[in-house]
């Protein structure tokens, strides 16, 4: 149905800005990328949405490529993130 | 010879795979990797200068479906550019890192960051934009925080936190515009687009991360820690490469994709903007306690002269005085790349040999490293714009334009910018040419000297005395024409 895909393009249009907003609004790094994570996620949900062509054709299969590529570069900068936070606590422990 | 468009983008990534497999030549590996990179860049370069701009489909694909490359003399130059300082920066890291891991650690990730800048200019399609940003955004972090201090680490984590809200807005950008087009190759679009509300928030979004990746004043506040606290040939390539192709991006794409929705009001927010970082950045530089830092703010306000550009661009029509402007905007960038990166490398020998980077202590360098000192003059004279450098000619066609457009204001900020520029240069060389305390015997080493002389020796004087073929370059159109390949 189309009202299911604007749904969801909301929803996800509504999760980007919410976790935009957090990212500026917060101080803590790791906290900012938290934030960054939801605004990921409602990116994402946007290119699901995207990918809607009608209840016959099978969905689009670009967005779906695009939102992958996404969640693996999130994904490794989060990971890059949570150890630079790892090194920045140590040299807290050591100072 | 159309695959030497490949060449130039698999050649650094081989040169990651072999660092990471065999640590201890990587060195020797990867200053052969960058000399070849230079061969395959050159290629790119004569290739474009005998057929016009250049399109290469990977594997034959179609776009639609397939990735493009797209090559003309904007990017070309660019690209050409980015090879030289990195073989420059690379034979210089040779000597500059010390502990065996950080080695072991910088070599793949430096040619990660190659891989990706060449990727940039090569890019034909948005979502490759996107891929490629990424990877440059990541390697530069990790790059910044390779010598583990506490100052470079926070420096890293916060590039990471801009950098990737800056990447956020990009794809969101694209994602709007691939909801409206359905298609994501530039070429394809440019036929299409229209001012409509989605390509208008695309537009904001995507120039919205890029800005953030070019340190614009009043989002550069991640520069000055960043470049200030990595290793000296990262800084170099950073302020010479990294930002300078965020810029190409907004250029790039404000020419040939968002025409239709250039309004001479954005154009004139964005130099106004450009104006506050010229003054911003330079005033800051005149305050700089550290050689590096004020190489870093240097770099924001270098910037910013190059985006005071775009309203002069935006409301000329297509021909040779546009193109005389672009060709003015292209030597200003060249220059900066060159005069940069040799005043992070010459930084770099001095905080070596002298254990500090302090200004105010920095008597007798002219005596302990004659040649780094020279290379540091000669940078000096590029980033003020004198002749014979290119910069001289950059800011040449600038005053040119505003006067033909009436902007009294531009000539003012150039005017005030290229003078505070000559301030802290003459502070710097003032300190260098001072007395030391002792004796000083001057030691040379080739390898920490010589990449820095020989890039400063570009940016004064050939770009600035030799500049014609690069005019002659920009005659052929520097936009996205659909050539059949």
């Amino acid at each position: 149905m189309i009202a299911e895909q604007v749904i969801y393009g909301l929803v996800g249009v509504g999760l980007f800005s919410l976790g935009f907003r957090g990212a500026f609004a917060v101080l803590a790094p790791l906290r900012r990328v938290l934030a960054l994570n939801v605004a990921g996620a409602g990116l994402f949900l946007m290119l699901i949405a995207a990918a809607y062509r009608g209840a016959e054709m099978a969905p689009d299969p670009v967005p779906h490529a695009l939102a992958l590529t996404g969640i693996v570069v999130a994904v490794s900068a989060t990971a890059l993130a949570l150890a630079l936070g790892k090194r920045l606590r140590e040299r807290r422990e050591d100072d | 010879m159309i695959d030497g468009l490949i060449w130039v983008i698999a050649l650094p990534l081989a040169g990651v795979l072999m660092t990471v497999l065999v640590p201890r030549a990587a060195s020797a590996i990867g200053v052969a990797i960058a000399s070849s990179t230079i061969l395959a860049a050159s290629a790119v370069v004569w290739l474009v200068a005998s057929e016009g701009p250049v399109r290469y489909a990977i594997g034959g694909w179609s776009p639609g479906l397939g990735i493009a490359l797209h090559a003309d003399a904007l990017s070309a130059l660019l690209l050409l550019m980015t090879t030289v300082v990195a073989l420059a920066a690379s034979v210089y890291a040779t000597a500059y890192l010390k502990p065996a891991d950080q080695r072991r650690h910088f070599w793949p990730l430096w040619f990660l960051l190659l891989t990706a800048l060449n990727a940039l200019f090569l890019a034909a399609d948005l979502f490759n934009l996107y891929v490629t940003l990424e990877l440059l955004g990541l390697s530069a972090v990790a790059l910044t925080a390779l010598d583990g201090k506490r100052a470079a680490v926070e420096a890293a984590m916060r590039y990471l936190v801009l950098g990737l809200v800056g990447s956020l807005a990009f794809l969101a950008g694209v994602a709007l515009i691939y909801t409206a087009y359905g298609t994501l190759d530039i070429a394809s679009l440019m036929r299409e687009i229209a001012p409509n509300p989605a390509a208008w928030t695309a537009a904001s979004l995507i120039t919205a991360g890029l800005l953030i990746k070019t340190a614009l004043f009043p989002l550069h506040f991640w520069l000055p820690p960043a470049h200030a606290n990595a290793p000296a040939p990262v800084s170099a390539a950073f302020s010479a490469l990294v930002v300078k192709a965020a810029f190409y991006l907004v250029l790039r794409l404000w020419l040939d994709l968002f025409t239709p929705m250039a309004t001479t009001g954005f154009a004139y927010l964005l130099g106004l903007l450009g104006a506050a970082a010229v003054l911003w950045g330079s005033w800051n530089a005149l305050r700089a306690e550290r050689l590096k830092l004020l190489a870093a703010y240097s770099t924001v306000a270098q910037i910013g002269y190059l985006f005071l550009f775009l309203p002069l661009i935006m409301h000329l029509p297509e021909g040779p005085s546009r193109n005389a402007v672009l060709g003015g905007v292209l030597l200003l960038a060249l220059t900066h790349g060159f005069a940069k990166s040799a005043l992070f490398l010459a930084a770099g020998v001095i905080q070596q040999r002298a254990g500090h980077d302090r200004i105010r202590d920095l008597n007798g360098t002219a005596q302990g490293l004659p040649a780094t000192t020279f290379a540091i003059a000669l940078a000096g004279v590029a980033l003020i714009g004198l002749p014979p450098s290119g910069a001289f000619l950059g800011k040449w066609q600038l005053i040119a334009g505003a006067l033909n457009a009436g902007l009294w204001l531009w000539i003012a900020v150039v005017l005030a910018g290229s003078l505070l520029a000559a301030a802290y240069v003459f502070r710097v060389l003032g300190h260098a040419f001072g007395q030391a305390h002792y004796p000083v015997r001057a030691i040379s080493t080739g390898r920490e000297e010589i990449p820095a002389l020989s890039l400063a020796l570009v940016a004064t004087l050939m770009l600035g005395l030799a500049s014609a073929p690069i005019w002659s370059l920009l005659e052929r159109s520097i936009q996205f024409a659909e050539v059949m390949t």
